[in-house]
């Protein structure tokens, strides 16, 4: 009994300081935000500020060159939404395809996806810019939405591996009811794999929140930035190195993953974890 | 025709309609986007006017070009400490996290939460500060009674490790893996061990390397390649300096491609990055023969 305290005393121990380590550069940041700019750098270390001010996050939000940060939280969050209902609408219906239907050179089709996910974005950058440049397609949201209503890869694997789970006897008892195939999907499945379509919405609108490469090569109008884009834009030292403001929009572009993290966490570790582990 | 036939080609012309979201996708965003930026990788192009043809120059001014070399060996360092370290640092925490405390939970989000966040830019801005000059870090090893004044990040020996460490903060995802993983090895497994008096590292070695072994190989594949790819990091916090000593391959891709509008030159670094990717992944795919254990099912 005793020798079992002892274990986990050591274990909160050690996995404490762990948890510390992982944490700080986080509550280092919103520490920051917190401080008047002079002071963030002066006793870097310290965690607690000497009095809190809120100026970073007032001044940070007016923006730069009269473009406030709630027209970038918007421009992202319209970007985030529109491509994350494509991607999740379009990545069931295809994942339905490749495990329920039956159809030539399916498996050849399936490896096809599944290399794609291995495809440096390098290669598809310069030559999706210059057709979406002839298409008059930059600078509007229409390349970061459009191509995500093609379906993901990563999302098609992963409903797949919730529709593995359904046994097809459920399909075939629809069917004997006089179900066609889309209405097996529509009525059976569809309901039944609510938690990989949570599961996608989640990982979808975080990725594209944080999206970073395709809105800085196709966008080149401040007034279209999404909010990755613009913070980036925000340190560069031409424009000003405010750094408390910098921090204090850093902390508000990390918001909306955080309230996503903290109310589906649940559903993020099951999506890691189902994606990762039945390969 | 047959009843039979004819419902086979009906469902193989649902399953085409089904697809086909996907199907246009491949052809519009990806197969043609490809071929395009092969036939570039041939030309000399500026984005403005017309592309001019010049045949294998650009294979052959990589050899010629420092930079290229430079990227290269900056990304190999990077794959090949990042990836190890990484994955060791999740297993490990991984094991510790499947031991039977109060609190579990709370300290695997806690460790989930940096890879969750860690991609984005704003962690990637804070990061240079934190090892900035007069960043924390500096902050807390003059506390504890050490004089440092350098900037990790300005530094030519520092800086890659600085990112190398960015990414390997973001053990959590490789983590919940090996934790789903680990919660799949029957405990009698470890119990005959146990019997037989097998110490915990013959049980690790013996039993949870080789169970986990299939879990390991597909992180150790997407790991690799996602770090080969890694972009943000050098771009933001770094922009590839001091001295080039941070220039990610993928940034000096975006530089040729964007900064010194060499697109031609840049797609042919690209379908090289691409080349090189393809290489490792059937390597690792043939030497999972191996080392990767699958257990052979009943069902």
């Amino acid at each position: 009994m005793k020798r079992k305290a002892g274990s986990s005393v050591c274990f909160h121990f050690f996995a404490g300081i762990l948890a510390l380590i992982m944490l700080y550069p986080l509550l280092w940041m919103f520490s920051s935000s917190l401080k008047p700019t002079e002071q963030i750098f002066v006793d870097a270390a310290n965690l607690i500020p000497k009095e809190i001010h809120l100026e970073n996050y007032i001044k940070g939000w007016k923006g730069m060159g009269g473009i406030s940060f709630g027209t970038f939280f918007k421009n992202s969050f319209v970007v985030a939404l529109f491509a994350t209902i494509g991607s999740v609408a379009s990545s069931s219906i295809v994942a339905y395809g490749f495990s329920r239907i039956k159809f030539k050179y399916k498996n050849f089709w399936f490896a096809v996806m599944m290399g794609t996910m291995m495809l440096p974005e390098q290669i598809l950058i310069v030559p999706q810019y210059l057709m979406f440049k002839t298409m008059r397609w930059t600078n509007t949201f229409l390349p970061l939405i459009v191509p995500f209503f093609c379906a993901m890869p990563f999302f098609v694997f992963l409903n797949m591996q919730f529709l593995r789970g359904l046994p097809i006897e459920l399909d075939e008892a629809a069917m004997i009811d006089g179900c066609g195939k889309l209405g097996i999907y529509t009525s059976i499945l569809l309901p039944l794999t609510k938690s990989a379509i949570v599961t996608s919405v989640i990982f979808s609108f975080y990725w594209r929140w944080q999206d970073f490469l395709a809105p800085l090569i196709f966008l080149s109008e401040p007034r279209k930035y999404t909010f990755s884009v613009a913070i980036k834009m925000f340190t560069d030292p031409t424009v000003q190195s405010d750094w408390g403001a910098m921090f204090a929009m850093a902390v508000l572009s990390l918001i909306p993953v955080c309230l996503i993290f903290l109310f589906f966490q649940k559903y993020l570790v099951e999506g890691v974890a189902v994606s990762g582990l039945k390969c | 025709m047959t009843e039979r036939k004819r419902r086979k080609r009906k469902e193989n012309l649902l399953g085409y309609l089904v697809i086909s979201p996907w199907l246009i996708g491949l052809l519009i965003f990806t197969f043609l986007p490809m071929m395009y930026s092969l036939y570039l990788s041939f030309t000399n192009f500026d984005g403005i006017s017309t592309a001019k043809w010049i045949g294998l120059d650009n294979y052959k001014r990589m050899f010629q070009d420092e930079k290229f070399y430079q990227s290269l060996k900056v990304t190999f360092t990077y794959v090949a400490l990042l990836v190890p370290l990484r994955l060791a640092f999740a297993l490990l925490v991984a094991m510790l996290l499947c031991s039977k405390h109060k609190g579990i939970g709370i300290y695997r989000s806690v460790f989930y939460l940096p890879s969750l966040l860690g991609g984005s830019v704003a962690i990637a801005i804070m990061w240079g500060q934190l090892f900035g000059a007069d960043g924390a870090i500096n902050s807390i090893i003059r506390m504890l009674g050490g004089d440092v004044t350098i900037s990790w990040i300005g530094n030519t020996k520092t800086a890659l490790l600085v990112l190398v460490i960015l990414g390997v903060w973001q053990f959590g995802a490789s983590m919940l893996i090996f934790i789903a993983g680990l919660k799949q090895v029957p405990v009698t497994y470890y119990e005959a061990a146990t019997l037989d008096g097998a110490s915990g590292f013959q049980k690790f070695r013996c039993i949870t390397l080789p169970m986990l072994s299939p879990v390991i190989f597909f992180n150790l594949i997407m790991q690799i390649i996602n770090a080969f790819k890694a972009f943000n990091e050098s771009y933001i916090i770094t922009k590839g300096g001091p001295l080039d000593k941070t220039l990610f391959y993928a940034l000096y891709i975006y530089k040729q491609s964007f900064e010194y509008f060499n697109m031609g030159y840049g797609s042919a670094l690209a379908w090289v990055l691409l080349l090189i990717i393809a290489v490792f992944a059937i390597f690792i795919f043939k030497s999972s023969d191996n080392w990767v254990y699958y257990e052979t099912k009943g069902d």
